[in-house]
């Protein structure tokens, strides 16, 4: 588990690095995935070693919102007398981002005949 | 014996009491989720949320004492994001596979999501200001914090509307979908984690795997595609 932990905090540590010292537009631990993926295909046997404590961390994952969440909640004044136009602004465009998102993604998969497995 | 109130300073001043109360919160949370027989509605972070803000009102807690305690939660976020290559890995051929939809979806999501948020907004009266804080809301939170004050937004204002877009599409993810009749659980997954980023990837991996490597990826993608995108599109309402 040791070792599991500590292969996410280096590679989150060098994607924070790289990501501050080249000014990408992406946060570190985005880079530090695509590191991580790199080092599997590099060590496959790596990822026994990590399953169980990727998957412990994965399946608990909305958990870690929560203190951001609440820290939101204060903010609601932030919003303004806008709150109502943003609300429906966030509504709307996220549910036709799903849906645009997943027909595209689907409509294009059958066109070239691309089903799952 | 000490009263209460000794013991409830002693309490509040370290880690302790305010991690226990925000896994207290998500284990409720948790708990309502299971019994509503999952239902999307029923979302565990909006219940954990309620409760903890409710709870910090009651006992005037400022969110910064509570933070202290709930950091150790939150630090969690960046290892967790690098945790998402062992499901992405595991489907990586199936990536490959589906490359082509794959860039197709997710340009498509993440225009959609930015040009419809404007377009609302603007059509309801909403500022120049809070337009850039809202353009680049649907890309993880510390990407679209970076994106907002580089247009001239507000970073508080545009993390409660990354935070709202999350849960949002959270719960509006698997009625929706159903009613489309999607059933390719990459389109499904893919799409969330565009328009949604980790809370829409949290929730796909409650519902299949399959959706929630697919989401993971498709939260990496539109964090670097809204940077390029946002900033665009804002222009063209201002």
């Amino acid at each position: 588990m040791i070792h599991a932990l500590l292969i996410l905090l280096i590679c989150q540590l060098v994607g924070e690095a790289i990501a501050r010292g080249l000014a990408l537009p992406f946060p570190g631990p985005v880079l530090g995935m695509v590191l991580l993926v790199a080092a599997l295909s590099l060590i496959p046997k790596l990822v026994d070693l990590m399953r169980p404590v990727t998957s412990g961390i994965l399946g608990h994952m909305s958990l870690l919102f929560v203190p951001a969440g609440v820290g939101v909640v204060g903010h609601f004044g932030a919003l303004g007398g806008q709150g109502l136009g943003l609300m429906l602004a966030l509504v709307l465009s996220t549910a036709a981002a799903i849906a645009v998102g997943a027909l595209t993604f689907a409509g294009i998969a059958r066109l070239m005949g691309n089903t799952d497995e | 014996m000490s009263d209460f109130a000794e013991i409830w300073s002693y309490l509040s001043r370290g880690p302790l009491l305010w991690l226990s109360a925000t896994l207290a919160a998500y284990a409720l949370g948790d708990a309502c989720f299971r019994a509503a027989n999952r239902a999307p509605i029923v979302n565990p972070v909006l219940i954990a949320v309620a409760c903890l803000a409710t709870l910090l009102h009651l006992s005037a807690t400022p969110y910064a004492t509570y933070f202290e305690g709930a950091q150790f939660v939150h630090f969690l976020l960046g290892p967790a994001t690098v945790s998402l290559a062992l499901p992405l890995w595991e489907n990586l051929h199936r990536v490959r596979k589906a490359a082509l939809p794959l860039i197709a979806a997710l340009f498509a999501g993440s225009f959609t999501a930015v040009v419809t948020a404007l377009a609302v907004a603007r059509a309801m009266g909403v500022d120049d200001r809070v337009l850039a804080s809202l353009a680049p809301k649907s890309a993880t939170a510390p990407v679209a914090i970076g994106i907002s004050q580089n247009l001239g937004g507000s970073p508080t204002l545009t993390a409660v509307l990354v935070i709202l877009t999350g849960i949002i599409g959270a719960v509006v993810a698997t009625p929706l979908l159903n009613a489309l009749g999607m059933k390719d659980w990459r389109a499904r997954g893919f799409a969330v984690g565009v328009a949604a980023h980790g809370i829409g990837t949290a929730r796909a991996f409650q519902v299949n795997p399959t959706a929630g490597a697919f989401a993971g990826l498709g939260m990496g993608l539109n964090a670097i595609v809204t940077a390029v995108i946002a900033p665009i599109v804002l222009r063209w309402f201002l």
